[in-house]
């Protein structure tokens, strides 16, 4: 160790050290930055003990205040369900068109069933709930099993031609392929297309029709405006779910395509079921 | 000619003046204002009296806005983004009235101290007002300059430790209650006091009271002249705005030096002596404990109150007023050079006196009239522009406003039909505290017709709504337009809201989105 050295201006030490005949004083620190920084270790071993700290071997101490971020969140999720309590409750005992007729009710309804729906349904009907070929467009006024609040509901919580619920709604279109001509495929075809747009070959369209009558009219009636209790699609409407057009038509008579759709109700439960055909019956299309 | 015997002269040496300049970093000398008395303390009694009224009763005061809305005059209301202030109500999109006013505030102060100098922090800062206040209760309590010296220099008996507790308890009391006013301007003031000593009130509105009870105790109390000379930004901006022809407070060496003690043996010696007799006064009352005499400085704050001790000084030695006195930098130097015959010499006084001992004719002196330059037209034009631009828009702004949100997913959905219907979240903002009927309306889109989810009425092109007061209302509404009138892939047209009560409206431009080939 040097000897001590007393600067000449200032008259307080040096801490010995030289640089290019620079040396640095040795003031003490400030009193009030001593204080400060001794109150922080204070504050920081008694942080250690009052909350969760030191690890241990499995796990790390308590503290003795017993925080923990996991009992937060557990009473944040208490509290929220605590004020959805009111809500749930309502719609637990009431039906779905009540509950779509009660303005708070629905706006709650809509918002967390537009949740469920986010996780569950977008994966076909796509996050506008705008359907896709073969998967419904939920948002227009065309239903294909009922269109009413109850309805939905219904099909929601049974599915679509689901094998494993006894109730769900079913129905199937035999593969013409194999009952009727070719010729006579493109007949109906061309009669089915007229009733909602123009046709190439307008000759079809009069043998089309009694073809439609001897083999259609059961299910989607002489008017062609099919039938909810079969799920028969209205075939004189703007919408099509496989597709538009004498050719898509023609493929549909000869081998059709059935939507499948699972019965919702076991996984999600009523309160949910109910809240999602709400939110469906609000995007537009409800009756 | 002088006697000067009648003048007490005070051992006051200032804290840091130009013959021992203290380190940055030298520990505080304590600084003990003596009480002044004078015109200018006359003034700033004033204006704390109206700046702290404003500040604690403003809250109080009570403005009928009728049932739907708060009767407080001066109002944040946070919690519902809503500010009153009088016959106004602004909205949280309207915060732009809130920086124009403080551009306003900006200019005015280049305006202000670009004529009187520093005169923000002399008179009207809060710093300068609270500070002021605890001396008035450290003078009540512990006496004039020379009482509190003795005191602070004694040791700690009974009668110490009673004076410095009680000053103490009150310097709290007064920042409890500073920080207690604050919080009634965020809440109604008479429920909020109500709860505030039941102890029903929010944790926010205690902590905030503590934490500005512990602000205004510290800086006010203990810090005071620190914070302005190594606290404060404006000491430096402020600076750099003055000029020649500003106002500051100036010692007029001109007429003051060479000082003396002892002016009748120095005029018997044949020396020239100027009217400051080396006093003191200027310097035992400033509160920032400076020497005005030497120089305009950065820790000046201006508050004039050495203009008032000297002064008084004056008056006891029948000379003029003005020794210390509000000059112009561009005067002063005229007087100076008249003072020193052209800076030849020392200052000699005579130079700038008749033989009868009156102020000669070539003695500059200041006219309202140098506020009138280039500069302070500038800052007039533009405060005067701010001002009448944020009155305008204020007298023309909407109270009715449309907001139309088009959905995006799915953009168009096909009705059965044939038909398309776009979704649309129409927004109306009925920004008075009255209900309102608003009428909203499609304008173009031929033949299309508007349905609002939740409003039990047919399909139509115009549907009223009721809107609560002072409140936003969302809509749902459903756009339909029939296939064979749909032209083009995005049509645009018109939601038109109209308040048909008092001819309100506004009107938001939106487009309607149809497939490649509508049927």
């Amino acid at each position: 160790m040097s000897t001590e050295h007393i600067d000449d201006v200032s008259g307080i030490s040096t801490t010995g050290h030289e640089w290019d005949g620079i040396r640095e004083l040795n003031n003490p620190l400030p009193r009030w930055w001593v204080i400060t920084f001794y109150i922080t270790i204070a504050w920081a071993i008694g942080y250690t003990i009052a909350y969760p700290a030191w690890p241990m071997l499995s796990s790390a101490t308590r503290g003795l205040l017993g925080y923990s971020s996991r009992i937060d969140v557990k009473n944040e999720l208490a509290a929220a369900e605590l004020a959805k309590g009111k809500y749930v409750a309502a719609i637990q005992s009431k039906t779905v068109s009540e509950i779509a007729a009660d303005d708070a009710l629905r706006e709650f309804a809509v918002a967390a069933g537009g949740a469920t729906f986010k996780v569950n349904c977008v994966q076909c009907h796509g996050s506008g709930a705008q359907g896709s070929k073969g998967f419904p467009n939920l948002n227009d006024d065309d239903w294909l099993w009922g269109g009413k609040a109850d309805q939905v509901q219904q099909t929601i919580t049974h599915g679509i031609r689901f094998a494993s619920d006894p109730d769900t709604r079913i129905s199937e279109m035999p593969a013409f392929g194999d009952i009727i001509t070719s010729e006579q495929i493109m007949q109906v075809s061309a009669y089915v297309a007229s009733l909602s747009g123009k046709v190439q070959d307008a000759s079809l369209i009069e043998p089309g029709a009694k073809v439609f009558a001897e083999n259609c009219v059961a299910c989607h009636g002489a008017n062609a405006k099919g039938n909810r209790e079969f799920g028969a699609p209205d075939l004189t409407d703007a919408i099509w779910l496989y597709g538009s057009g004498e050719a898509a038509i023609a493929a549909q008579v000869r081998t059709p395509k059935h939507g499948v759709m699972p019965a919702w109700i076991d996984r999600l439960g009523e309160t949910k079921v109910k809240e999602l055909a709400v939110y469906v019956h609000s995007l537009g299309g409800g009756e | 000619m002088l006697d000067n015997t009648q003048v007490e002269r005070l051992e006051a040496e200032a804290v840091n003046s130009a013959k021992v300049r203290q380190p940055l970093y030298a520990a505080r000398k304590k600084v003990f204002p003596k009480r002044a008395s004078g015109s200018f303390r006359q003034f700033k009694w004033l204006v704390m009296a109206i700046t702290l009224g404003i500040y604690y009763l403003t809250p109080w005061l009570r403005w009928d806005r009728g049932p739907f809305a708060p009767d407080q005059a001066v109002l944040l209301d946070v919690a519902n983004r809503r500010f009153y202030f009088f016959f106004i109500e602004i909205w949280p999109q309207e915060f732009y009235y809130v920086a124009g006013l403080l551009v306003m505030a900006g200019v005015g102060l280049f305006l202000i101290t670009s004529t009187v100098g520093r005169a923000w922090c002399g008179y009207t800062c809060p710093q300068t007002v609270w500070v002021d206040l605890f001396l008035v209760v450290e003078r009540a309590i512990e006496g004039d300059r020379n009482a509190r010296m003795k005191l602070d220099a004694g040791p700690w008996t009974a009668r110490k430790l009673v004076l410095r507790v009680s000053k103490h308890a009150i310097w709290l009391v007064i920042g409890a209650a500073t920080g207690g006013a604050w919080i009634f301007y965020f809440a109604d003031a008479p429920t909020l006091a109500g709860e505030l000593f039941t102890g029903a009130a929010a944790p926010i509105a205690y902590i905030t009271v503590a934490v500005l009870t512990a602000t205004t105790y510290t800086f006010g109390g203990l810090m005071r002249e620190q914070v302005c000379t190594y606290m404060c930004p404006w000491p430096r901006i402020q600076a750099a705005m003055l000029d020649e022809t500003s106002l500051t407070v100036t010692y007029n060496d001109w007429r003051g030096e060479p000082r003396s003690r002892h002016a009748k043996k120095v005029l018997a010696a044949g020396q020239p002596v100027g009217d400051c007799v080396d006093c003191n006064a200027c310097v035992a009352v400033c509160p920032m404990g400076i020497d005005i005499r030497d120089g305009q400085q950065l820790e000046c704050i201006t508050c004039a109150l050495c203009i008032d001790a000297c002064d008084s000084v004056m008056d006891k030695l029948g000379r003029e007023h003005g020794l210390i006195s509000y000059a112009t930098l561009s005067d002063y130097n005229a007087n100076m050079m008249l003072a020193t015959a052209g800076g030849s010499g020392s200052v000699n006084p005579s130079l700038v006196r008749t033989a009868d001992g009156l102020f000669s004719d070539k003695v500059a002196h200041f006219h309202i009239r140098k506020i009138f330059r280039p500069r302070t037209y500038v800052y007039m034009a533009l405060w005067s522009l701010i001002g009448l631009g944020l009155l305008y828009s204020l007298l023309t702004r909407d109270r009715l406003e449309v907001n139309v949100l088009h959905d995006r997913n799915p953009q168009f959905v096909t009705l059965s039909d044939g038909s398309i219907r776009n979704g649309y979240t129409v927004k109306l903002l009925n920004m008075i505290p009255e209900p309102r009927t608003i009428v909203v309306t499609l304008q173009g889109l031929e033949g299309a017709e508007m349905s609002v989810v939740g409003i039990d009425q047919p399909a139509g092109r115009s549907v009223p709504i009721s809107v609560e007061p002072d409140r936003l209302k969302m809509l749902k509404v459903f756009v339909r337009q029939p296939a064979g009138q749909i032209q083009g892939t995005a049509q645009t047209f018109k939601f038109r809201a109209e308040d048909r009560a008092s001819f309100e409206s506004d009107e938001y431009t939106a487009t309607f989105n149809a497939p490649e080939i509508a049927r």
